[in-house]
């Protein structure tokens, strides 16, 4: 092919990509009949976002709380399970792997149906921090899989010359070896971060208080607040107040994004 | 529950000191001790629900009510005889075919098109690959909005795109190719570079045409990638439900259920009965496995 055709050709599948999201965010500011914003361009559906029932605020902070929450438990969970995984033998380490691994091949509906039951048994019933251990859970398998690989590719000595020089494995981890798997932590962390932000099933079952509600279901429930009208110019605001950190954590980090699936794929 | 937790953990973390004294025994130790959170988070957020799920799939679990007693097979006939059942079924499987067809063939030429490294390609990779980032329910309230005859900027294309079944199916399968392909365009991008360029030259300098180079060498180098595209693509495809909860609401009447929002409905929408649910969603994890390992026969057969 020669260049110039390549060029139409391949930009125009690029616009064909970006183009919803670009009319997402036009419409969003644009006048549109049955919306806030009728008239001229503006933030009215913006507007009405904020003021729609507990407020977006309190949805953002919900969404926030639960994606930060996730990325904690996460990170620290599969930081120390990739570690003993990577540099330990101990009895039942395989079947641990393999067990945890596993997680990917049960569908999260036949989870989710007794961990909303569990969750009441423990306490956890409409809760954020129980909404965030559930989605951690689903983040195991990938995130403890990168990071035993990430450990793995530590050179071996840099960890036994840390434990040689009287570091207790502890101290060696802390101190020689995270800054070491960095890369790793951060492709986890994101992840983690993508998945607990944009879930819906999960706080669809587990979360029943709407006050409590993370941001994808309260745009969702928001798209039918009067008489079954759907405010579609509300509804737009609230896809770029949803994807709009998504993208620019994406753009910032893209190189670990590619790396999370390098590793994955090479692998497999 | 709570107590038992602190309690292990207790136990376990002097391990890490005493790995210092006890050189011998401690490595066994210390590894447990690092692998606890591990270990507790799988017995208690994955096995403890999965031994629970197929209790109570055999049970009369009421959402409300609770355990009711034991009710099998009864669970397992009732959830087959739902009048959704089939068609649900039914539907999953077109969906399934449709989508994992499309989007690999689509993701394949992505990543062809892609695949050297320049400014050019760049852009275009990260072109691809930004609807990724976004949530499926966020790209499903998008679209709705997108096909909405009220907001909707393609009007002028006159299509009716949930009003009708084929229709519906339709509309959620660009959606999805939307949302994924560049995802899998990344996973076969890597696959690519896994290539090395020898096979390349080596295939010039026999005299392959640019067909021939990409049907004997590309392909077949390609297969564990194009294997594990098609096993995620199958697997998201049967667990279908946020794209058509959010965009197609099921319908029109009732064409777009897939099998997994008939659970979601059994257990908390209507019926309230979660042992059915459960009995339903042992049957998917069973039909789930079952795919899964006639794939992984089946990819692996042809690699000998």
């Amino acid at each position: 092919m020669s260049r110039t055709p390549r060029y139409v050709l391949t930009g125009g599948l690029a616009v064909l990509f970006l183009a919803p999201l670009l009319w997402a965010a036009i419409a969003s500011v644009s006048p549109q009949p049955g919306t806030r914003q009728i008239d001229g361009w503006g933030l009215g559906n913006y507007q009405t976002l904020a003021n729609y029932q507990a407020g977006i605020g309190q949805y953002l902070l919900n969404s926030t709380l639960v994606a930060g929450m996730t990325v904690l438990f996460t990170l620290f969970v599969s930081l120390l399970g990739g570690y003993a995984f990577a540099m330990f033998r101990f009895p039942g380490r395989n079947v641990l792997f393999l067990l945890t691994l596993a997680i990917l091949m049960v569908p999260y509906a036949t989870l989710l149906i007794p961990l909303y039951v569990l969750l009441n048994d423990l306490g956890l019933q409409n809760s954020l921090v129980g909404l965030s251990l559930v989605l951690t859970m689903f983040q195991l398998p990938f995130a403890v899989f990168m990071m035993r690989i990430s450990f793995e590719a530590v050179p071996k000595e840099l960890g036994e010359s840390a434990l040689v020089d009287g570091c207790g494995s502890l101290r060696a981890l802390l101190h020689i070896l995270v800054p070491a798997v960095r890369p790793g932590l951060i492709t986890v962390g994101l992840f983690a971060f993508l998945a607990a932000w944009n879930d819906f099933i999960t706080p669809l079952v587990l979360i029943s208080d709407s006050g409590k509600l993370p941001l994808p279901l309260a745009v969702a429930n928001m798209r039918q607040q009067v008489m079954g009208i759907v405010d579609y110019g509300a509804t737009e605001a609230g896809v770029v107040a949803l994807a709009l950190p998504c993208i620019v954590l994406f753009l910032a980090l893209q190189r670990h994004y590619v790396r999370g699936f390098m590793s994955g794929a090479l692998k497999g | 529950m709570t107590t038992s937790l602190t309690g292990t953990e207790e136990r376990r973390a002097p391990a890490v000191h005493r790995e210092v004294v006890r050189k011998r025994r401690g490595p066994r130790l210390t590894g447990w001790a690092y692998a606890a959170p591990t270990a507790l988070f799988v017995l208690i957020f994955f096995v403890v629900p999965t031994v629970l799920v197929a209790r109570m799939s055999v049970s009369d679990w009421n959402l409300f009510a609770g355990d009711r007693g034991y009710n099998a097979p009864e669970n397992f006939t009732a959830a087959v005889q739902n009048r959704l059942f089939w068609p649900a079924v039914g539907f999953t499987v077109k969906y399934t075919l449709v989508t994992t067809v499309i989007l690999l063939v689509l993701a394949l030429g992505l990543a062809l098109l892609v695949q050297e490294s320049s400014r050019w390609s760049g852009f275009l990779r990260t072109a691809f690959l930004v609807p990724s980032a976004l949530g499926l329910a966020s790209a499903s309230l998008l679209f709705y909005a997108l096909y909405s005859p009220q907001s909707s900027p393609l009007g002028f294309l006159g299509i009716s795109f949930l009003g009708t079944p084929a229709g519906a199916l339709w509309s959620t399968v660009v959606l999805i190719v939307w949302r994924f392909a560049g995802f899998y365009m990344l996973l076969l991008l890597v696959g690519l570079q896994g290539i090395s360029g020898d096979v390349y030259e080596a295939a010039r300098l026999d005299g392959a045409t640019r067909w021939q180079t990409f049907r004997y060498v590309t392909l077949p180098l390609l297969r564990s990638s194009l294997a594990l595209c098609t096993i995620l693509c199958v697997t998201g495809s049967m667990l279908a439900f946020d794209q058509f909860y959010l965009l197609t609401k099921g319908g029109p009447d009732n064409s777009t259920i897939t099998i997994v929002q008939l659970v979601y409905n059994l257990a908390f929408q209507g019926a309230n009965d979660l042992g059915r649910a459960a009995a339903l969603s042992i049957l998917i994890l069973g039909a789930l496995l079952v795919v899964n390992l006639v794939q992984f026969r089946g990819l692996r057969g042809r690699e000998n």
